[in-house]
């Protein structure tokens, strides 16, 4: 059997993304589980090898082949545009992509505050306003406060981070969830290895959407 | 001066000697392979004309080096070599009995939007058949990619081969509105097959987009396009029975089972009009190689012909050929200065057996000495 390396993303998709493999009868080796600083961990029966990285960089990883697949968020893929297959929507860690500002604020600078620079860039050029962007690289809601930036573009899942900053979700941009992508020669020289993989969590998903349904419908 | 003062422009790479020395022996394997297959070699211009070649390239025009010219014309770096090679078929190669066979070796030029580490100059050595209407041609294309990928001891490797009407004959056949056919291909051109299974769950034909998913998966045998010659749609119909030819003329070569057919491969979809094809090989995550039919190019260039060809990315396929390059020995011949003609006589003797001799002036010896360094 040929081994799989797949590229996971610390931090917010993280926690979820290790269930829903698990969940799906991906054997995950016990230490991605816990606390750990090692890098790389392996699952040898399975012929599964995993690697944690920021979520930016899943996509160039996977794109450049060094990850066979990948666990990353839909917001990673429009930012970045890495030539990957998106192959599955993992329909874990839902959230926005939005603009979000201070309440009763007229825009005066027009300089938006991002971590997707390119996202804000095209939303805003679709919808013909003249904006200025500004990158940054974290705590983006402390822009609006201290006057970098009149509005942000970001991610909002629950909307408390904004609400406890004292802003407001203005527009939203797109709804985001978790993607699993693949590298572009791993998808045609492992296709048998990756569609067993790829089936194995559709499988999964599926099950769990029509539950959540049965729920629903009670 | 520290060496940032005189760096070259971004995307531009030097080739070190050891590289230089494995691309010449990569080129020199395909140069060989295409030759004893009937191919001849061809070269064109490094510039073209903006309005004439620049505009038929498959390549879209704000990713091209562009530059006047001394008549105020503009001019392109060529990107790509199959179209400057439409306009020498068409002009000075007018009068040659077709189908034309060609090859090249060749940089192409192309500006970089992501800048870090993205490369403008690509080396490229490909194949053209010009002339050549049909499967016969298209195989004979696959069979000679597979042949010089083998000659070049390339790591286990794939071609994935699709083809632009039998994609469109079933988009077509779930789906008549011009607009979500143009989404779902959009949708691929991105690769995003997350967007194209959505938009095909949402269409009424649910047998149809149930037949078109399962032909999403790797269809290694020709088997699995079978069903495909009883399909309602014509256009699918005629696509299915070439590409199930192609399979059935390379199993004759022994080289099927490195097929594999992905109906969602596109290329540039106003530039190729029937199989398209990419290659990939183990331990590079980019195509090592890409290529199909183009019936539409020579047109644009006064006579309309069939054409099919493709082109290694040697940036990509250099990384991947396992060919030893042996290290030849050096050996330094010093000699004093008297003995300077008996020195270029001995060099001479020497290199003639095939060794590489460098002279080195050494006036503290008495007689000439050699040594391997």
């Amino acid at each position: 059997m040929e081994l799989l390396t797949i590229a996971m993303p610390k931090g917010r998709i993280y926690e979820e993304a290790l269930e829903i493999l698990a969940d799906a009868g991906v054997p995950v080796p016990d230490d991605l589980t816990k606390e750990t600083r090692k890098l790389i961990l392996t699952a040898p029966e399975a012929q599964l090898a995993f690697f944690l990285a920021k979520p930016m960089d899943v996509a160039t990883y996977v794109e450049y082949g060094v990850a066979d697949l990948g666990i990353v968020g839909k917001d990673v893929l429009l930012e970045e545009s890495r030539n990957v297959y998106e192959l599955l929507d993992l329909q874990i860690s839902p959230c926005r992509v939005s603009v979000a500002g201070l309440p009763d604020k007229k825009t005066v600078n027009g300089r938006i505050a991002t971590k997707y620079p390119s996202i804000a860039e095209k939303y805003f050029r679709s919808i013909g306003e003249q904006v200025e962007v500004v990158k940054l690289n974290g705590s983006i809601e402390l822009a609006p406060l201290i006057g970098l930036a009149d509005r942000i573009v970001d991610i909002v899942s629950t909307g408390q981070t904004l609400r406890e900053n004292g802003l407001i979700e203005l527009e939203t941009i797109t709804t985001v969830t978790s993607r699993l992508i693949a590298n572009r020669a791993s998808y045609q020289l492992k296709y048998k290895r990756i569609n067993q993989f790829y089936d194995q969590l559709k499988q999964h998903i599926e099950r769990r959407g029509s539950r959540d349904e049965d729920r629903q419908s009670e | 001066m520290s060496p940032e003062a005189f760096e070259k422009p971004i995307g531009f790479q030097d080739v070190t000697p050891t590289l230089a020395r494995k691309k010449r022996e990569v080129e020199a394997r395909l140069s060989h392979v295409f030759s004893s297959w009937g191919y001849q070699e061809v070269m064109t211009p490094m510039l073209e004309y903006a309005e004439t070649v620049g505009k038929a390239s498959a390549i879209s025009e704000d990713k091209m080096f562009r530059l006047i010219g001394q008549e105020k014309a503009m001019l392109v770096l060529r990107p790509d070599q199959t179209a400057p090679i439409a306009r020498m078929v068409n002009s000075i190669l007018q009068h040659e009995p077709l189908p034309l066979r060609l090859f090249y070796h060749a940089s192409v030029f192309r500006t970089q939007e992501q800048a870090a580490g993205r490369r403008a100059e690509l080396y490229q050595t490909g194949v053209e058949l010009v002339g050549e209407p049909g499967v016969k041609a298209d195989a004979e294309l696959l069979a000679l990619a597979i042949t010089a990928l083998q000659a070049c001891q390339t790591s286990k490797f794939r071609l994935v081969v699709g083809h632009v009407e039998l994609l469109a004959g079933l988009l077509a056949s779930v789906c008549s509105s011009q607009k979500k056919q143009t989404q779902l291909t959009n949708y691929l051109i991105k690769r995003d097959y997350v967007g194209f299974e959505a938009l095909l769950h949402q269409l009424e034909n649910k047998e149809g987009v149930a037949e078109i998913l399962q032909l999403c998966r790797g269809l290694d045998k020709k088997e699995y396009l079978e069903p495909l010659l009883s399909h309602s749609s014509t256009q699918v119909v005629k696509a299915a029975k070439q590409l199930i030819r192609i399979w059935d003329i390379l199993a004759d070569y022994g080289y099927a089972s490195y097929i594999t057919v992905d109906i969602r491969l596109l290329g540039n979809i106003d530039y190729y009009t029937g199989m398209y094809l990419e290659g990939f090989a183990d331990g590079v995550g980019f195509a090592i190689l890409s290529g199909g039919r183009y019936d539409q190019l020579y047109g644009q260039f006064g006579r309309s012909l069939p054409a099919t060809g493709f082109a290694f990315r040697m940036n990509n396929l250099l990384d991947t050929c396992n060919i030893d390059m042996m290290e030849t020995k050096q050996t330094t011949l010093f000699y004093p200065t008297p003995l300077r003609k008996t020195a270029i006589a001995k060099a001479k003797e020497l290199r003639d057996a095939g060794y590489i001799v460098v002279l080195q002036i050494d006036d503290e010896q008495t007689d000439l000495v050699w040594r391997e360094t």
